[in-house]
């Protein structure tokens, strides 16, 4: 080897190496001072540039999957009351329609009088109801029998734009309650419907976890009641409010039977209202509601009266809402409408005049729970019920102990593979330090470049790392001491010593990045498996840099001071 | 200089008898276990000790200031209506439990939890309640791990899907650089140590969890590479003593590279050895499954993935040369490479002799 060839290996180890030190040690983002190389400063660089994970710096991971099958049957239950109105609507002779949802199939089917019309009904419902084959429903006949099933293409688009809804929707309630740094992506493919929710320093995710899955759908109702000055209609049981429809036990498709509880009498004192029963009555309203959830505008939270602890719900309408809304008041004064959350009547109010944009949800909240529902009402209703599928959270203690943990046991670690290294090789253990050193620092290096964070299995893969490293300086090492016996003068035994390992070390290091490669994609929704998995390819790839190019140069070095003379080396 | 093993000459291969029987007896002991176990549940075990992860249930790690007694805190927990709950003290760290709840679906619960609709159970509250009762700060739920039961149905397809497609993974890359049979060598190998370590932990019932898995999975990229460190050696040796037979060359490359084998094994179990010892109760599986791993990894690079390499290329001659007497000459050696086609040449004078 020649000088100048040296001097080149030489300049981009330092400069490597330097840069190396400066991303892991180094301040980024601003100008370095002195500060930074006194002890505590160095701690701080550290600490702001290696990005923990969640299992080491505490936080909770939340895995929720979005039920698109509720979402898909809701639909097609909607659509099969939609159909059978328009049919009737349209004057047709319908027996009865039902929505069959079982088994991944979701159809609605509908039974008509007279067969010979089974066209012309398919026209009228589908010139109101939007199943046809643009929106991915096929049409079958037979006989007095109408049925029209969603496809699995149309299933599938829909469960999938469910699910980027319910993201945008939770992604807004997360940052309504202000939780810092959160991140929420969509986990496994297009098909698992699942969300990964991560919030690092929130290490009881109790609240947060009610609040995300708090199905708040209000609607405005029509009372099925006769007009004020009669008072509004309600039954004192289920039994009775359906007695009243006269349709044979069945609830007809334009109606809906809810509950309803009574507003407490504002004369009465609190603690009175407290203790009495609250009267559980039922109301029968019209369906369709006049107005849902998706034409809100706004909610507040606001307290019944000043000074008052009992908050109520003030919302107000959109555009269109409010356009809807107003035509509908002003046909309907004196009648009695309805403000139903999550099926239950919450108030009834009668209209005296026209009403724009503006209501009030009277619940008897208190301050957490109205500012809760205020929040899920303005980020809109869920397409449909999520269930938490995995839960897993970590204190900042618990954190912290492994952090302590992993970095003993790396100690111990590199401690027992230095004292082996320097007895067995001696002098040239000494380079193959030098190289695992250099091997730490530029993987981390890699971690802080690449943005990956460093997990609990992300350390145990740096401690496995350090004794992988030195496979490559033992396997190069052992060939260079066999050429040395079989009589090969010093130089060209380490010449042959690099070349014949390096095939070896380069198939070794493939195989154990495939398998790292497997590992990753394995592990999309378990980003502390991940953490192992990128730390120890990265160690593999940073240890074909230390431990081939830079022995090799030490090595280089080293005979370049003996002279071609050479005859002995320390390994 | 200071050798481990210098001018060795052991017939490994001639020993392979009594290496694949061992081998042989090692997985049926495993395997034994975990089907008498999963058939007649001694004590109430399984044939593996699942964790949360691939069974479902919550655990749920709590840390005390003055710390109750194991039946105190059962009889606490089973008050808040959690029954069935194992409880373990963690050995490294006094004051702490994990608290492991089976997946409690079955169990009626309270109308406030069922109408939350949630997948995972909320154990992590009830034992939050019954953690009360021990005085005001006293008591801290320092962390839990929840999975719903379709969750860890999942986990569990894909843990063995990966683990799998791994070992696919490495028989095409091996056959790819070197031959098929030598994939077959290395893949048998390394299936053989991972069924080894999964019979392992189904006889001390240690609990399997995802890095369990990321265990088995770098076991399979580490024992693959030590198999292919001898392969290596193979290759070359044929093409410098191509009047050797195949046996030979596998016996003499193996021995060639027996110190570096056992050295970089024995640094890895060094480093294994500290996150043991150190690692702290989370990674205990994970360093476990290593430690067996590693062991029985750099045995049977030695001892089964050559003879089955050897084993399956003289099968590949014998066939060959029941071929060329038929007259169908050409045609399959035409397919492989010259050195092979040498081998299979000093393979055929061996077996003639």
């Amino acid at each position: 080897m020649k000088k100048r060839n040296l001097l080149q290996r030489a300049i981009i180890i330092a400069i490597v190496t330097v840069v190396g030190v400066y991303i892991v040690l180094g301040p980024h983002g601003r100008r370095p001072h002195l500060q930074d190389l006194k002890w505590s400063g160095i701690k701080a660089n550290l600490q702001n540039n290696i990005h923990l994970g969640l299992d080491l710096k505490g936080g909770s991971h939340l895995v929720m999957r979005v039920k698109v099958e509720e979402y898909l049957k809701r639909l097609t239950d909607d659509n099969a009351v939609a159909a059978l109105n328009a049919a009737k609507e349209a004057g047709f002779d319908v027996k009865e329609a039902h929505a069959e949802t079982a088994g991944g199939n979701y159809r609605v089917v509908m039974t008509i009088a007279d067969p010979s019309k089974a066209n012309d009904t398919r026209a009228a419902v589908q010139k109101k109801v939007d199943v046809n084959e643009n929106t991915g429903w096929s049409f079958s006949t037979s006989g007095a029998t109408l049925t029209w099933s969603l496809n699995g293409t149309e299933q599938k688009a829909l469960g999938d734009s469910a699910t980027t809804q319910a993201q945008k929707i939770i992604e807004s309630r997360i940052y309504g309650i202000g939780v810092a740094e959160p991140t929420l992506q969509r986990r496994g493919g297009q098909n698992s419907h699942e969300l990964l929710l991560q919030m690092p320093g929130i290490s009881d995710p109790e609240h947060v976890k009610q609040l995300l899955a708090g199905e708040s759908h209000l609607e405005l109702v029509h009372i099925i009641s006769p007009p004020s000055p009669a008072p509004s209609q309600s039954y004192f049981s289920r039994e009775e409010a359906m007695a009243s429809l006269n349709s044979g036990g069945n609830v007809p498709a334009n109606r809906r039977v809810l509950p309803y509880t009574e507003r407490q009498d504002l004369t009465t004192t609190p603690e009175q209202s407290a203790n009495a029963p609250k009267p559980q009555k039922w109301v029968v309203v019209e369906s369709p509601a006049i107005i849902d959830g998706i034409d809100l505008r706004t909610a507040q939270a606001v307290q019944d009266r000043a000074g008052s602890d009992k908050y109520q719900i003030s919302f107000s309408l959109k555009k269109n809402g409010a356009d809807k809304f107003g035509t509908w008041t002003g046909a309907n004064i004196n009648e009695y409408m309805g403000v139903v959350l999550n099926n239950e009547v919450k108030s009834i109010a009668y209209i005296k005049s026209q009403i724009f944009d503006q209501g009030e949800i009277s619940g008897n909240f208190t301050k957490e729970q109205g500012e809760d529902l205020a929040l899920t009402l303005r980020s809109g209703a869920l397409p449909a019920p999520i269930e938490y599928s995995e839960e897993r959270t970590v204190g900042p203690s618990l954190g912290a102990d492994s952090i302590r943990s992993g970095v003993r046991a790396s100690v111990l670690g590199l401690a027992l593979v230095v004292l082996f290294m320097l007895v067995y090789y001696r002098g040239s253990g000494i380079n193959a330090i030098v190289a695992l050193l250099l091997n730490m620092i530029l993987m981390l290096a890699g971690l802080i470049i690449f943005g990956a964070t460093l997990t609990l299995p992300g350390i145990a893969g740096i401690i496995l790392t350090i004794g992988m490293a030195v496979d490559s300086n033992v396997l190069i090492f052992e060939r260079i001491r066999e050429e040395m016996r079989s009589g090969k003068t010093i130089p060209s035994s380490v010449e042959q010593g690099f070349a014949h390992a390096f095939v070896t070390i380069i198939d070794t290091h493939v195989t154990t990045i495939v398998s790292a490669i497997f590992l990753y994609f394995f592990a999309t929704g378990a980003p502390m498996i991940r953490g192992f998995a990128v730390t120890l390819a990265l160690g593999l790839v940073v240890n074909l840099f230390s431990a081939v190019y830079v022995s090799r140069t030490i090595f280089i070095w080293l005979l370049g001071r003996k002279g071609r003379r050479a005859e002995s080396l320390s390994i | 200089m200071f050798q481990l093993f210098h001018n060795v000459n052991i017939d490994w291969l001639g020993k392979r008898k009594i290496f694949i029987g061992l081998s042989i007896l090692l997985m049926l002991a495993g395997m034994g276990t975990a089907l008498y176990r999963h058939r007649f549940h001694p004590n109430g075990t399984d044939a593996f000790n699942l964790g949360v992860d691939f069974k479902g249930g919550t655990v749920v790690t709590t840390r005390f200031k003055q710390p109750p007694t194991v039946e105190g805190l059962r009889a606490a927990i089973d008050t808040a209506g959690v029954h069935d709950a194992v409880i373990q003290p963690v050995l490294d760290r006094p004051g702490e439990f994990l608290i492991k709840v089976p997946q409690m679906t079955a169990a009626p619960q309270p109308e406030a939890i069922q109408n939350q609709q949630v997948g995972v159970d909320p154990a992590r509250a009830r034992v939050g309640q019954a953690l009360k009762t021990f005085g005001e700060g006293n008591a801290e739920i320092v962390g839990t791990d929840a999975v719903s039961a379709v969750a860890s149905s999942q986990l569990r397809t894909q843990a063995i899907a990966v683990t799998i497609a791994a070992l696919i993974g490495m028989l095409l890359f091996i056959a790819f650089r070197f031959e098929w049979t030598y994939g077959a060598g290395a893949v048998i190998a390394v299936f053989h140590t991972v069924l080894v370590t999964l019979g392992l932990f189904s006889i001390f019932q240690i609990e399997i969890n995802l890095t369990v898995i990321a265990a088995l999975l770098t076991l399979v990229g580490f024992d693959v590479n030590d198999s292919i460190v001898i392969f290596d050696r193979i290759r070359e040796n044929r093409k410098l003593y191509r009047r050797m037979s195949l046996y030979d060359v596998t016996n003499l490359s193996i021995n060639q590279t027996l110190s570096r084998t056992v050295i970089t094994s024995g640094l890895v179990f060094l480093s294994v050895i500290a996150l043991v010892l150190l690692g702290g109760e989370t990674l205990r599986p994970f360093s476990l499954a290593l430690l067996m791993g590693i062991l029985f990894g750099t045995y049977d690079t030695i001892a089964v993935a050559g003879p089955i390499m050897v084993w399956w290329e003289r099968r590949l001659a014998a066939t060959d040369r029941k071929a060329i007497g038929q007259a169908a000459v050409g045609t399959r050696n035409a397919q492989r490479s010259n050195a092979n086609q040498a081998s299979r040449g000093a393979l055929a004078r061996e077996q003639k002799s």
